[in-house]
């Protein structure tokens, strides 16, 4: 029994577009050739459906990923990396052990993403691809060295994490390319790991945040070390020089702090905004940097 | 103008219809199902007033496409009881502990909490308080929300 008495006139938000449904990774690849500039890959929605509602973005043609089943998995390969489909949800990743085990810092990050009712579609290859500078996932995929396979019209090619966000909402995927998977590397001996971010509620956007790696040597000196910064900047953001002080220090308080200040006054190019001013960001970069490198540090020792 | 046949089951009842692409889910189920328990505020995903679910998965319905539902099964507000003698026990914990005021957000609250008490019968307050960061309530300033999830997951535990 249907009510109909609004459908004359449906309250409608996004302007009319085309829709496919993808039956699979080469049914989506012909419909991206045919169809070009016009058409848009549709993942989770949760970015891409919002911007739709606003008309900010307006697709001629949406070709839908959701149906094809076989680009949502989350698995270990031989030699012990994880290996995670592009249209895994993050609720999916948020409760996986095999995350918990191989990647603990994306473990810990995943919480911090939106919220359960988004993360329930949201994917992990749509957060890559949107690559807002204020999302977790990019920061945490370049801290742990990730790999990205996209696939295309020439065939499959690997793009490292580092090389793969070029910038404000855009990657070194091409137009007519699909993210199809991501490689996270197994964590090496001696490695700790740490994420944080400051929110003004949990699941918003954070204010900063840090995601950061931490290798020693047998002498418990640092042998590498990686920071990168969510939403300071125009991408992720990975403090290189804050890196270089702590590189072949034995870790202490004082060498924490002094790589915080590095990172926090002179890498980071924050924008501010109406909930935190460009100060207020660059103190809480300074303060979350000193405690994950003191947590790093000490998973670090016992692991 | 280009329609799709779908043909999905809400709240144990099947439903056929055409719908045009861009028909967002939270319209199709209010304008088309006439199922208008669930509400809309944003409309880009901020306020959770809509969340339904989505083969048991709480989702936003506002950041889905009707045409996605073919071949789903969802549950709205309107399947947690038959009548208001027949209240869910987190319905009657919302009422109990004056867990609403104007009502405008509860349906989304709820479709949020029923599958968050299934999964964590016996939630802390921190966990509770984390499962409804993102559900907007203009009027109750959360407090009595929290009680009810508690007086709820303890009712249900008995
Ligand atoms: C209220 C709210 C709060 C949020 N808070 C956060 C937050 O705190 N942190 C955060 O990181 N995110 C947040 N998000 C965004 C959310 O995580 C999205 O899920 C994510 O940004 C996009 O993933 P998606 O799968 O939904 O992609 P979509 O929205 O479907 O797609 C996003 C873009 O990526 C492209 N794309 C998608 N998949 C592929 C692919 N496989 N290959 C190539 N291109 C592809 C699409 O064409 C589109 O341009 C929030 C969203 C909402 C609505
Ligand atoms: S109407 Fe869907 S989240 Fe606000
Ligand atoms: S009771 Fe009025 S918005 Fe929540």
């Amino acid at each position: 029994m249907l009510y109909n008495a609004y459908s004359s006139n449906p309250a409608m938000k996004p302007p009319p577009f085309k829709y496919i449904a993808a039956e699979s990774v080469e049914h989506a690849l012909e419909q991206m050739a045919e169809y070009g500039d016009a058409a848009k890959l549709l993942a989770g929605g949760q970015s891409l459906i919002p911007a739709m509602n606003f008309r900010v973005l307006q697709p001629s043609v949406l070709i839908d990923l959701n149906p094809i089943g076989d680009l949502e998995y989350i698995r270990r390969s031989d030699d012990g990396a994880l290996v995670v489909g592009a249209m895994t949800r993050q609720r999916d990743l948020e409760r996986s052990s095999h995350v918990e085990r191989i990647t603990p810092l994306l473990f810990e990050a995943m919480p911090h993403i939106a919220h359960p009712q988004i993360r329930t579609r949201g994917t992990l290859g749509g957060s890559l691809a949107h690559a807002d500078p204020a999302a977790e996932l990019p920061v945490i995929a370049i801290t742990s060295g990730a790999a990205m396979k996209a696939t295309g019209p020439s065939g499959d090619r690997w793009i490292e994490a580092k090389d793969f966000f070029q910038g404000m909402f855009s990657t070194a995927l091409e137009p007519e390319e699909i993210l199809v998977e991501v490689t996270f590397p197994a964590r090496k001996p001696h490695t700790g790991w740490s994420f944080e971010e400051t929110s003004r509620r949990r699941g918003d956007y954070g204010m900063m945040g840090v995601a950061v790696e931490v290798e020693l040597d047998e002498g418990g000196s640092v042998k590498e070390a990686r920071l990168v910064y969510m939403n300071a900047g125009d991408g992720p953001i990975e403090a290189e020089k804050a890196a270089a002080l702590l590189r072949g220090q034995r870790p202490t308080q004082e060498v924490f702090a002094a790589a915080a200040a590095e990172a926090a006054d002179n890498e980071i190019d924050p924008m501010g905004s109406v909930h935190a001013s460009i100060d207020f960001q660059r103190h809480l970069a300074r303060v979350l940097t000193a405690r994950v490198l003191a947590k790093a540090y000490a998973r670090a020792q016992s692991s | 103008m280009e329609t799709h046949a779908i043909s999905l089951t809400v709240n144990g009842q099947t439903y056929n219809g055409d719908v045009e692409p861009r028909m967002l889910l939270s319209d199709y189920l209010r304008h088309e199902l006439g199922l208008t328990g669930t509400r809309v505020g944003c409309e880009h995903g901020v306020c959770g007033a809509c969340t339904v679910l989505f083969d048991g998965q709480p989702v936003r319905s506002c950041l889905m496409l009707a045409i996605q539902t073919d071949g789903h099964e969802l549950s709205t507000v309107e399947g947690l009881a038959s009548s208001t003698d027949d209240l869910h026990p987190l319905q009657e914990a919302f009422w109990d502990a004056h867990g609403l005021q104007c009502g405008f957000c509860t349906p989304g609250f709820l479709m949020t909490l029923v599958p968050f008490l299934a999964e964590n019968p016996q939630p802390t307050e921190r966990e509770i308080r984390e499962a409804i960061s993102g559900n907007l309530c203009r009027c109750t300033g959360y407090q009595n929300i929290v009680e009810a999830v508690r007086l709820a997951a303890e009712r249900m535990r008995e």
